[in-house]
């Protein structure tokens, strides 16, 4: 239960007082309680638990990250193959 | 989806491996705080994964399993009473009480009812004014500022027939207790990535002053495990022992302020007692003075309900990462996820139940040698 996932604002308004907005997550979309992430507007990715938007996703660094991860996989696959290569020649 | 399939790239997992493999030169004990990691880490496979000497054992930090069987047991009492409505997070329905679970009461007639979201308690409590509603509030600081804005909400509109029953556990004072004890083995911890981004990791740094061993930050997917464990292990191999964040994207040093403004005009913090583990001084939250007439352990009068926890669970030593589940002489016999005798085996995020789920194979084997 204390899963959070990430969802994309689609929509957002005041209901009684407070600013709520339907999330998307892949087929579903919900309800979600955006007042503790007033900066994020529709378009933007929240991570969503039990309702409520926790954190706006910093999507630089999502993506920032996920390069840094992925430059890390294919340096590494290089090695590998130049590894064999050399196994293979020798 | 965005921001989540990336995280989940084969190719990647096996490059953090390799690397791991290069840097690791001993064996090096690490724990996941977070039962969302605990499931994360099974369903993919990444202990299997782990180069030979790392080992990961897996933490308390799933609420389910650590709301203290007294809890539970007023909660079933509550739910009994015929002019009440309990509402709670699907899980705890199935956690075994002393004598019984809400999954029976429910059965025998109470209404008790499942919700996602504490907002869906509340809408309930003003469609259904003849009704006592109270929400069954467990979670860690994750969950606790939504909880608290219910809260924070009836109190504003006047909401007389709604309350909780608070259950909330803090992880700091779990990881301090985990650390000051003479059992421990625990040498670097990757540090609960939600409820850091509702309180930032500025916390974590008293822990690593008093104990200096590192603490990363880490999400939840695959990858971010991984990178996690990578760079707990460079800490450890270089000798350092700091706080890094590797869920940058989520997570920051001051946490999500607005949330923490809520949770601290509802909630103060309290002496808690975790089921399987005991008292934790300061490690829990119950509602402040201004909010006790929304205090279902006063309203109901429960408070001096008390409970001894069964003997041949030995979730006390599996929570504190001193045993795995497939230790335990009643795992997948007479404890399963169906008629689970301790609470670790309910829920998705307990250690019981994800080893049930995605590692059986190894216990047959096991059994077949
Ligand atoms: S397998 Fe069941 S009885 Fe054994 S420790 Fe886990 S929850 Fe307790």
């Amino acid at each position: 239960m204390c899963l959070a996932i990430p969802g994309k604002i689609v929509s957002s308004e005041l209901q009684n007082g407070i600013r709520v907005g339907r999330v998307q997550f892949g087929g579903i979309t919900r309800e979600t309680c955006l007042d503790f992430v007033p900066e994020a507007s529709i378009g933007d990715y929240v991570i969503v638990h039990v309702g409520f938007a926790i954190s706006l996703v910093d999507r630089e660094e999502a993506e920032r990250s996920y390069e840094a991860l992925e430059a890390m996989g294919l340096l590494n696959g290089e090695l590998e193959s130049e590894l064999e290569e050399s196994q293979a020649e020798q | 989806m965005k921001y989540l399939d990336e995280y989940r790239d084969e190719k990647i997992a096996r490059g953090i491996v390799a690397e791991l493999g290069r840097r690791a030169t001993r064996p090096w004990v690490l724990m996941e705080i977070c039962g969302g990691q605990t499931h994360t880490l099974m369903r993919y496979g990444i202990d299997e994964m782990l180069p030979a000497g790392i080992e990961l054992v897996h933490g308390p930090g799933c609420p389910v399993c650590v709301t203290s069987l007294e809890t539970i047991d007023k909660a079933i009492e509550i739910a009994s009473r015929p002019d009440v409505t309990l509402i709670s997070y699907g899980d705890m329905l199935r956690v075994p009480g002393s004598r019984t679970d809400l999954f029976h009461v429910k059965a025998q007639g109470g209404d008790v009812r499942v919700v996602y979201s504490p907002t869906e308690a509340l809408k309930f409590a003003r469609a259904h004014p003849a009704r006592k509603v109270v929400f069954f509030a467990i979670g860690f600081e994750t969950t606790a500022p939504a909880n608290a804005m219910a809260v924070w909400q009836a109190k504003r509109e006047g909401l007389g027939n709604f309350s909780m029953l608070a259950s909330h556990v803090l992880v700091p004072p779990a990881i301090r207790a985990l650390l000051g004890s003479r059992r421990n083995r625990v040498q670097g911890f990757i540090g609960p990535g939600h409820v850091c981004t509702v309180m930032g990791y500025r916390e974590y740094e008293e822990l690593i002053r008093e104990f200096r061993v590192p603490i990363v930050v880490g999400g939840f997917e695959p990858l971010d495990l991984l990178e996690a464990i990578l760079m707990l292990v460079k800490q450890l191999e270089e000798g350092r022992a700091e706080v890094e964040n590797q869920y940058v994207r989520a997570a920051s040093y001051e946490g999500n302020l607005l949330a923490q403004k809520v949770l601290r005009e509802v909630f103060e913090v309290c002496d808690r007692k975790w089921r399987g583990i005991g008292g934790i001084r300061e490690s829990g939250l119950n509602l402040r003075e201004e909010y006790s007439a929304f205090d279902a352990d006063r309203i109901f009068g429960t408070e001096g309900v008390a409970a001894d926890e069964p003997a041949e669970c030995i979730s006390a030593e599996v929570l504190q990462g001193l045993k795995k589940p497939m230790d335990c002489s009643a795992f997948g016999t007479r404890c399963t996820p169906e008629n689970p005798l301790g609470a670790p085996m309910v829920s998705s995020e307990g250690a019981c139940a994800a080893y049930y789920r995605y590692r059986r194979h190894a216990l047959t084997a096991k059994a077949n040698r």
